[in-house]
């Protein structure tokens, strides 16, 4: 397992305790006493069957929803009690349904505008400045979708494929402490898909983004990252980084997480 | 002929002055997307406010600002119930409606009728003094149609804002507010907050364009603002250039045709919200319609 010191991390989860229906016919230990540290810089694949807890885990870092006990450090700082939106000035979100990063009812450059203001005042002052639009521009070239021509369509007349790419832009366009992919090529076609992921790793390498991806795709776990979880029943069943992490291929998870499937019966 | 122009003309005042009242309900239902029930209750408040203003001497413009934020601040109220203490957005609004009553009966000292004849008014002093003698008859279009051009500039000019912005995207994606760290709720309680002021300020100008105030005005009063909006709204869609509040204000004088006409053919004074009812349902139903879409919920383009 890892050795770091606990100053470089930007993520402690500690003892998080975690039941579903608690007090019902139908409740479930999901975590218990769980733990995690992600370190700078680091790029997290995790994997995992339904139910093994990656989703809960994303949402009690985000602070999306409450757990039983724990808590959740971000750059050292007990962040347990801080409410989802205040988290989210330090962590950058993109969620599988494209529609959820972005406004479809609102223009490129608005959506833009607004997250170019993320962490300002939105006072009364005009909402798109105009001397940024060179800026906007510049960053979707990058995506290579042709956006920077669409300016002023509205969001929601993208595909899920530029809706995606254009939330992933957005969530990373102020400064962040840790990025958040929740399996967010999931609902693309397999060639958005592979764009949307390509882009992924450009914008984590440049920025040198601290990421945390779930995802379903064995093949990116594998391909993308410096380190690999799996998890199952909210344990990590598997915690490898950089060359430990190499020498995994993608037969091999199969297999592991086969043999998980079969022991509970599934 | 006179008769025509005059019914004309009453289709204008009254159409326009609800029109301030219809762009209040496109803030609160079309951009945040919050079925507001509180304008039942918040525009006779903007009507009692005014006549309890103007009886005791007050400056009728003054008196129009006033009744805005007293509006403001009951939309405030419907917000916090829904924000802080998580009751349903529907029953929030009916909250503040029924407390709304109440509040109206103590501005007006308990009479449920309070009129201010031959007081001084927007109609009468001020703006409206300016006017040539043979504009005389149309002095009421002419002060409301300003009002309506003013509160719709500024209205449009807030949504640019990044304010405004926000408003928008708080309407549309909740998830995206939060991710820009913002809380969503205090954007509602703004959204709220300008949407009942205008509301009142509507029934701050109908009041003083009948020189009374009548506690039971509020009734119906969503019904009447929604069919406007999405009458507007869904008639007007393909026109490029017209911005949404300018239609929710063309909605509103279409509205009024309707009920005037109707009234002309005959149809007895007590059918009158029946007949509301209607046209909000045939606005409701041709809007579906016309988008060809099966959704069943009203969508309202930006």
């Amino acid at each position: 397992m890892w050795k770091s010191r606990s100053d470089e991390y930007i993520i402690r989860l500690e003892n998080i305790n975690k039941t579903f229906n608690k007090g019902t016919i139908n409740e479930t230990i999901l975590f218990s006493n769980f733990n995690l540290n992600i370190t700078k810089g680091q790029f997290v694949s995790v994997v995992g069957s339904n139910g093994s807890g990656k989703t809960t885990l994303l949402n009690i870092l985000c602070g999306s929803i409450p757990f039983d006990n724990g808590k959740v450090y971000l750059l050292n700082k007990d962040i347990t009690k801080t409410r989802e939106y205040q988290r989210a000035s330090a962590i950058g979100r993109v969620f599988q349904n494209p529609a959820k990063g972005t406004c479809a009812s609102l223009t490129i450059l608005e959506n833009m505008s607004l997250a170019d203001n993320k962490g300002k005042i939105f006072d009364l002052s005009r909402g798109v400045n105009k001397r940024r639009i060179d800026y906007y521009r510049s960053q979707l070239e990058l995506l290579k979708l042709g956006l920077e021509d669409k300016l002023n369509v509205k969001v929601g007349n993208l595909s899920g494929g530029q809706r995606q790419a254009l939330a992933l832009l957005i969530s990373t366009m102020t400064p962040i402490d840790l990025l958040i992919l929740d399996e967010h090529t999931a609902a693309l076609d397999p060639r958005s898909s592979e764009t949307v992921m390509e882009l992924t790793d450009r914008i984590v390498r440049e920025k040198g983004l601290t990421t945390l991806m779930v995802t379903h795709n064995l093949k990116y776990a594998i391909n993308y990252g410096n380190r690999l979880i799996m998890m199952h029943k909210g344990e990590c069943v598997i915690d490898v980084a950089d060359e430990e992490k190499n020498s995994y291929e993608v037969a091999d998870l199969l297999k592991i997480f086969n043999e998980i499937s079969v022991e509970c019966g599934n | 002929m006179d008769v025509f122009i005059g019914l004309i003309r009453n289709i204008l005042e009254e159409g326009l002055i609800y029109g301030i009242m219809a762009m209040g309900v496109y803030i609160t239902y079309s951009v945040l997307n919050f079925p507001d029930l509180s304008v039942d209750g918040t525009f006779p408040l903007g009507m009692c406010v005014t006549a309890a203003l103007i009886v005791n001497g007050t400056d009728p413009l003054l008196a129009c600002v006033i009744a805005f934020i007293c509006g403001a601040l009951a939309g405030c109220l419907t917000g916090l119930l829904h924000v802080k203490l998580k009751i349903t957005n529907l029953l929030s609004g009916i909250l503040t409606m029924t407390a709304m009553w109440s509040v109206n009966l103590v501005v007006t000292d308990g009479r449920a009728v309070l009129p201010f004849y031959n007081m001084k008014t927007i109609f009468n002093s001020g703006l409206s003094e300016l006017l040539p003698k043979r504009l005389y008859t149309y002095r009421i279009v002419l002060i409301a149609l300003i009002a309506v051009i003013l509160m719709k500039l500024l209205l449009d000019l807030y949504l640019k804002t990044k304010s405004g912005l926000l408003l928008r995207a708080t309407g549309d994606n909740l998830q995206f507010v939060i991710s820009l760290s913002k809380d969503p709720g205090t954007m509602k309680i703004v959204g709220l907050s300008i949407g009942n002021g205008f509301t009142a300020l509507a029934g701050s100008i109908l009041s003083q364009q009948s020189e009374s105030a009548n506690i039971n005005s509020g009734t119906g009063m969503v019904v009447m603002a929604l069919a406007s909006v999405i009458i507007g709204t869904s008639l007007f869609r393909k026109i490029k250039f017209l911005k949404p509040t300018t239609m929710a204000v063309f909605g509103s004088i279409i509205y009024k045709a309707c009920l005037v006409i109707a009234m002309q053919l005959g149809l007895p004074t007590n059918f009158l919200k029946l007949l509301m009812a209607v046209i909000f349902t045939v606005a409701l139903v041709s809007s579906n319609l016309l988008k060809g879409g099966s959704k069943g919920d009203v969508e309202i383009p930006q």
